[in-house]
């Protein structure tokens, strides 16, 4: 890190009133946070008549409501459905996006420019340019309903800017390395599998974590396939409350919440240096 | 991901590759790589825009064949569906308020923490985590709540609930978005600190002061993050679907304040069953998103500064 001549001087009321200025910046921003946590554990006639944050007393049959689930689905079945989805996704994207990332950032073959571009370019294309046609053409095969169309297309590296993110990573390994596999007499496979995918393993941890984020948080695809409400995930069952938002089931709607929202913040304490410096680094090349 | 090349080797071995293997083979064995994406390209991007085009030409219900009708769907969009211009005008609205706040707000976050010794980390990962929770139903139904009558926003500013006021429900929506500054922050701050530290110093020696420093250093070596930073999150925004769903139970109320365009594109398509009138309606975002980027990089050439140009 360069710290410049500037920053060595004690400044020291300036640092102060920075940390300042940066934990109300991060009260303001986590209130929502701690309100969800808060209102999932306030009892039905608090919600609306108090305005405390904190509840007066702990209301825990909110959670025992939210584990019953919603249209007699239970919310295991629905964790279950949310897990097999994102499972699926995680799995599909790194082995897809690795395959095709090897094949741009190592090895030559005709058209690579333009296919290079053209894949640079559906990173803006609007997911919805292409939605109807692939609704229409999962309908025709039967799939609609089925979790196919929202694991399916992982595996054909759709999603190119986690190809675009594992090339970046690609690049920045030594060729000495690989080099070194040929003249061992390792082909363009074994020197995949053997050299370059062990070391790209940052990149691909980024891919899966990110993954499986964007795919238990998305709401538009889940949307459209599932109808079936033993198909639902935990992100569509909520979507269920708030049709019907009747100001009795906000706990337990608050409490289903938290309970989605889980595998993330574990996801995020256990990865943040990941995810962090996966975000920092996908926007510095290229 | 800087990797240290070994000095004076490493150039000359990517410039000329030892091809002692024949092309052909070499060339068998990166389109096996390729096979998924290629597939995945034709079958679920090309193809799906070109029957997208089509289908945008025709009546369509999903059940009865599509029936041309050549240009219909445009001229009733343009000019006969007020909805249409109304969330033509909503998302506009929706991207000109949202966009220009959080990289703002994403950008002050980071130049503060930039020069930060202790807690740097914590902060980071702190406005962050609303970036990755943020996208999901469970915050979006916290929105609605916040911005509820009675939420706290109403206590706080007494104004009402913002989701029921055709006047303030965008802004909740806008605000979400907002709230999730943190992943431009986090590139905000990997490109401050890429800056060389000799530049401040230079200019401090010049006799430029800490305004002048973020003039004259700051703002043009952080314009090419800066570009990437507005590119990628105006692209974004044009998409915006979750929130405006979840704060209007997915009718785009009040009086139609919330009806994003792929709100209303949603509604035409799944709900109402025009498909080809939603395929249209698809095939003008796909173009304005692509007008809008082309318009970006061509300011882009006033503006953003390349340090080092021809890295590849």
């Amino acid at each position: 890190m360069t710290t410049t001549a500037l920053a060595r001087k004690p400044v020291r009321w300036g640092r102060l009133a920075l940390h300042l200025g940066c934990l109300a910046a991060l009260l303001v921003m986590l209130y929502p946070l701690a309100w969800l946590l808060a209102t999932s554990l306030k009892p039905a006639d608090e919600v609306i008549a108090s305005l405390d944050l904190l509840p007066r007393h702990l209301e825990w049959s909110n959670y025992s409501t939210a584990l019953d689930g919603v249209n007699d689905v239970s919310i295991w079945r629905l964790l279950a459905n949310s897990l097999l989805i994102a499972g699926g996704a995680v799995l599909g994207n790194v082995i897809s996006c690795s395959l095709a990332a090897y094949a741009f950032a190592r090895l030559r073959f005709r058209f690579r420019g333009p296919l290079f571009a053209f894949m640079i370019a559906t990173i803006m294309l609007p997911h919805h340019a292409v939605l109807i046609p692939q609704y229409i053409i999962f309908n025709q095969l039967g799939l609609v309903n089925t979790y196919w169309p929202l694991i399916l297309p992982k595996f054909l590296a759709t999603e190119a800017f986690f190809v675009f993110l594992v090339v970046q990573f690609m690049r920045g390994l030594p060729r000495e390395l690989e080099e070194a596999a040929r003249i061992d007499g390792c082909g363009p496979f074994r020197s995949f599998f053997l050299v370059v995918l062990p070391l790209t393993r940052p990149a691909l941890i980024t891919t899966a974590i990110f993954t499986f984020i964007w795919t238990w948080n998305d709401f538009f695809t889940q949307l459209i396939y599932l109808f079936d409400p033993e198909k639902f995930t935990l992100t569509l069952a909520l979507r269920s409350f708030v049709d019907a938002s009747s100001t009795s089931a906000f706990g337990p709607m608050f409490a289903m919440s938290v309970i989605a929202l889980l595998p993330i913040v574990l996801f995020f304490l256990a990865f943040q240096r990941f995810l962090v410096e996966g975000m920092a680094s996908s926007g510095l090349k290229g | 991901m800087t990797t240290t090349t070994i000095p004076g080797r490493a150039k000359p071995a990517t410039a000329a590759t030892p091809k002692r293997r024949p092309r052909r083979e070499r060339q068998g064995a990166a389109w096996v790589f390729l096979s998924p994406w290629v597939l995945g390209a034709v079958v679920l991007t090309l193809l799906p825009m070109a029957v997208s085009l089509y289908l945008s030409f025709t009546d369509y219900d999903l059940f009865n064949p599509p029936r041309w009708v050549g240009l219909r769907n445009y001229v009733q969009m343009f000019t006969e569906d007020p909805r249409y211009w109304r969330s033509v005008v909503t998302t506009l609205t929706y991207v000109v308020i949202a966009v220009p706040l959080q990289l703002a707000l994403a950008l002050v976050v980071a130049i503060a923490l930039k020069s930060m010794r202790r807690g740097k980390a914590f902060y980071r990962s702190a406005f962050y985590a609303p970036s990755l929770l943020g996208a999901s139903m469970s915050i979006a139904l916290v929105w609605r709540a916040v911005f509820n009558d009675g939420g706290t926003v109403d206590n706080l500013f007494g104004t009402g609930g913002w989701v029921n006021q055709p006047g303030w429900a965008l802004l909740a929506v806008a605000l979400l978005t907002v709230w999730q500054f943190g992943a431009p922050m986090v590139i905000f701050l990997a490109g401050l600190q890429q800056i060389p530290g000799e530049l401040y110093e230079a200019a401090a020696v010049d006799g430029a002061g800490r305004w002048r420093q973020f003039l004259s250093v700051t703002v043009p070596m952080l314009s090419p993050v800066l570009f990437f930073n507005l590119v990628l999150q105006t692209i974004q925004a044009f998409q915006v679907f979750t929130p405006a769903f979840a704060l209007s139970a997915g009718k785009g109320g009040p009086a139609d304040s919330t009806l994003v365009y792929t709100l209303y594109l949603y509604d035409r398509g799944f709900v109402a069953s025009h498909m080809g009138y939603a395929s249209a309606m698809a095939w003008v975002l796909l173009i304005v998103i692509g007008a809008v980027t082309a318009v970006l990089f061509r300011t882009s050439r006033s503006w953003v500064f390349y340090a080092s140009e021809g890295d590849r």
